[in-house]
């Protein structure tokens, strides 16, 4: 792939928002170029999307729980953990799987309005999947960072305004 | 009657009394009392230490490395810095001789020209440069002499304008690249026109590299690495820019023994050393810190682009700066002074720019717009001076 593209890459993977006359400014391209770029990206699926970091704990009644499932399964012959794993990740609860090496096999994150409702996901919906052979549920208590941004307040500049 | 104030008019020293204020700080002053200020005024990084420096240095002092170092420096981080500018710069020096940790490149650049100066030597400077020379020149005992540079040329010095410049009594040339405040670099062929020149008339060179690896169109060369150069060659470096490390006051020099020695007898009397937790920061930096400086650099990189590019569509007309972070351009077309421009857009706009003119000769008619700052502060700044000039322009 071409510098200018994992350039584009970088700068929307820490705002999705720039738009494509800046873009094109900042990578020395004309517009045409960024958007040939983002469409040949996107047919790739290397933009898989465009998504914002929203703390949700910060708007009343939005606020949800996330929690992490580690899932010990029976692989199966021919297909290993993919059919698990596709079963388990087109549920709509479901945000995030990986195939993890250690002391269990899947990862899942999923998020949900409370947590009765995470439980019965875990008790109704994924121990019951055959090749399911066990799952530890963690609830998240808190988020200090995610997908790279810190959820603190931004720091002010505290340089001076005019200097040497 | 006392016998201080026999035949003194001025309780000061008349050298400190000659030296100018500082064209910046009526700015300073007038734009810290606003509010809602966009800035390009800042002439430091936006980002702050990466994080790995800075527990390095915190690791230091718990480990109780509180007291004074070597005069010269830490001896690792003397090795670290000439495996460095070896690896990144192709200069070799010894780290036991050749090499000197200040307190920033400005302490550098201050015991440098006292190492060299004898009252009335003169030392070439090539302006629009960096505010410091000047003075730090005259308060060695010193003439500065400037050289003017122009956009036509792209701030770059040419050699028969610093022959023209050299006198009997011309000890040193000082130049400045990346530059602050042009962001000028120069390259390899000119480079070595003006150390032939130097090696004719018999010319030390300050050689100011704080920007060098700010470079983002060609890699940096340091004019100690031509022929025959190292030996007249005082080059002098830092971590401020390049590792976004202002606060930690923290430079070097290379330079032949004989004047290193000279430089490292002032230091030592003046400040002994530099601040030990910041030089166990340093080496966390050279020895690890790479890929923060590339990224920081492709930001710049990328803010610059959408500066230079953004100030051709409102109508100033700005040559396109290989290094450092700092754009100048041309504001003649509205017919004010760069002081006057700097001044209404403050106050009818409310972005801080520094006039030009605060940088030397040449630098009348220009304005230092700093892009160490993020794209929507850039974004923001380039609608407000847009809107500005529509009026003005
Ligand atoms: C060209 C140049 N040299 C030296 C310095 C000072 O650097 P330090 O922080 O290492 O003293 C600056 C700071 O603005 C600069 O622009």
């Amino acid at each position: 792939m071409d510098q200018k593209a994992i350039e584009i890459l970088q700068i929307i993977e820490s705002n999705g928002r720039v738009e494509i006359p800046i873009l094109a400014k900042m990578v020395e391209a004309t517009e045409e170029e960024v958007k040939q770029y983002l469409l040949q990206l996107e047919k790739e699926r290397i933009i898989l999307s465009y998504s914002a970091v929203i703390d949700w704990t910060k708007v009343r009644n939005q606020e949800g729980v996330t929690a992490v499932i580690d899932v010990k399964v029976t692989p199966k012959r021919g297909v290993g953990f993919d059919e698990v794993a596709e079963r388990i990740y087109r549920f709509p609860e479901v945000q995030a799987l990986y195939l993890m090496s250690g002391a269990y096999d899947l990862s899942v994150v999923i998020e949900s309005k409370t947590m009765s409702e995470s439980a019965r996901f875990v008790s109704e919906k994924l121990s019951t999947i055959d090749s399911v052979i066990s799952t530890t549920t963690h609830f998240q208590l808190k988020k200090y960072k995610h997908d790279g941004v810190v959820f603190a307040e931004p720091d002010q500049d505290r340089r001076m305004v005019v200097s040497p | 009657m006392s016998p201080i104030s026999l035949n003194r008019t001025s309780r000061l020293s008349d050298r400190v009394q000659e030296i100018p204020p500082s064209g910046i700080r009526r700015f300073f002053d007038l734009a810290s009392t606003m509010e809602n200020v966009v800035s390009l005024g800042v002439g430091e990084p936006d980002f702050t230490t990466p994080w790995k420096i800075r527990e390095a240095s915190i690791s230091s002092l718990e480990r109780g490395f509180t007291s004074y170092s070597a005069n010269a420096g830490v001896p690792k981080l003397r090795r670290a810095i000439c495996d460095y500018m070896e690896t990144r710069f192709s200069v070799s020096y010894d780290p036991d001789t050749e090499v000197l940790v200040t307190v920033g490149a400005s302490e550098a650049i201050d015991i440098g020209m006292r190492a060299i100066l004898n009252p009335g030597d003169e030392v070439i400077i090539v302006e629009p440069t960096f505010v410091s020379y000047r003075s730090l020149v005259s308060m060695a005992g010193g003439v500065p002499v400037p050289i003017r540079t122009g956009i036509e040329d792209q701030f770059k010095v040419t050699p028969e304008q610093i022959k023209q410049a050299i006198t009997p009594r011309t000890k040193a040339l000082m130049i400045c690249f990346p530059n602050n405040p042009t962001g000028s670099t120069i390259g390899r062929e000119d480079l070595k026109q003006i150390a032939k020149l130097c090696e004719e008339h018999n010319l030390l060179v300050f050689s100011d590299e704080i920007y060098a690896e700010l470079s983002y169109d060609e890699p940096h060369v340091s004019i100690a690495e031509l022929d025959g150069m190292k030996d007249r060659t005082i080059l002098i470096s830092g971590f401020s820019k390049s590792f976004a490390m202002t606060g930690w006051r923290l430079g070097f020099v290379m330079a032949p023994p004989d004047i290193l020695a000279a430089m490292l007898k002032i230091h030592q009397y003046t400040l002994m050393c530099a601040p030990t937790m910041a030089q166990y920061g340093a080496i966390e930096a050279l020895e690890n810190g790479m890929e923060d400086v590339e990224q920081m650099r492709n930001s710049y990189r990328q803010r610059r682009n959408y500066l230079v590019k953004t100030f051709a569509e409102i109508g100033l007309s700005c040559h396109s700066p290989g290094g450092a972070f700092y754009a100048f351009p041309s504001i003649q077309n509205t017919g004010f002074t760069s002081e006057e421009f700097a001044e209404k857009l403050l106050l009818e706009e409310r972005v801080a720019v520094v006039p030009g003119h605060v940088f030397g000769e040449g630098g009348e008619g220009y304005i230092r717009c700093s892009y160490a700052t993020s794209m929507e502060q850039l974004q923001e700044a380039m609608t407000r001076m847009g809107r500005f000039l529509t009026k003005y322009a």
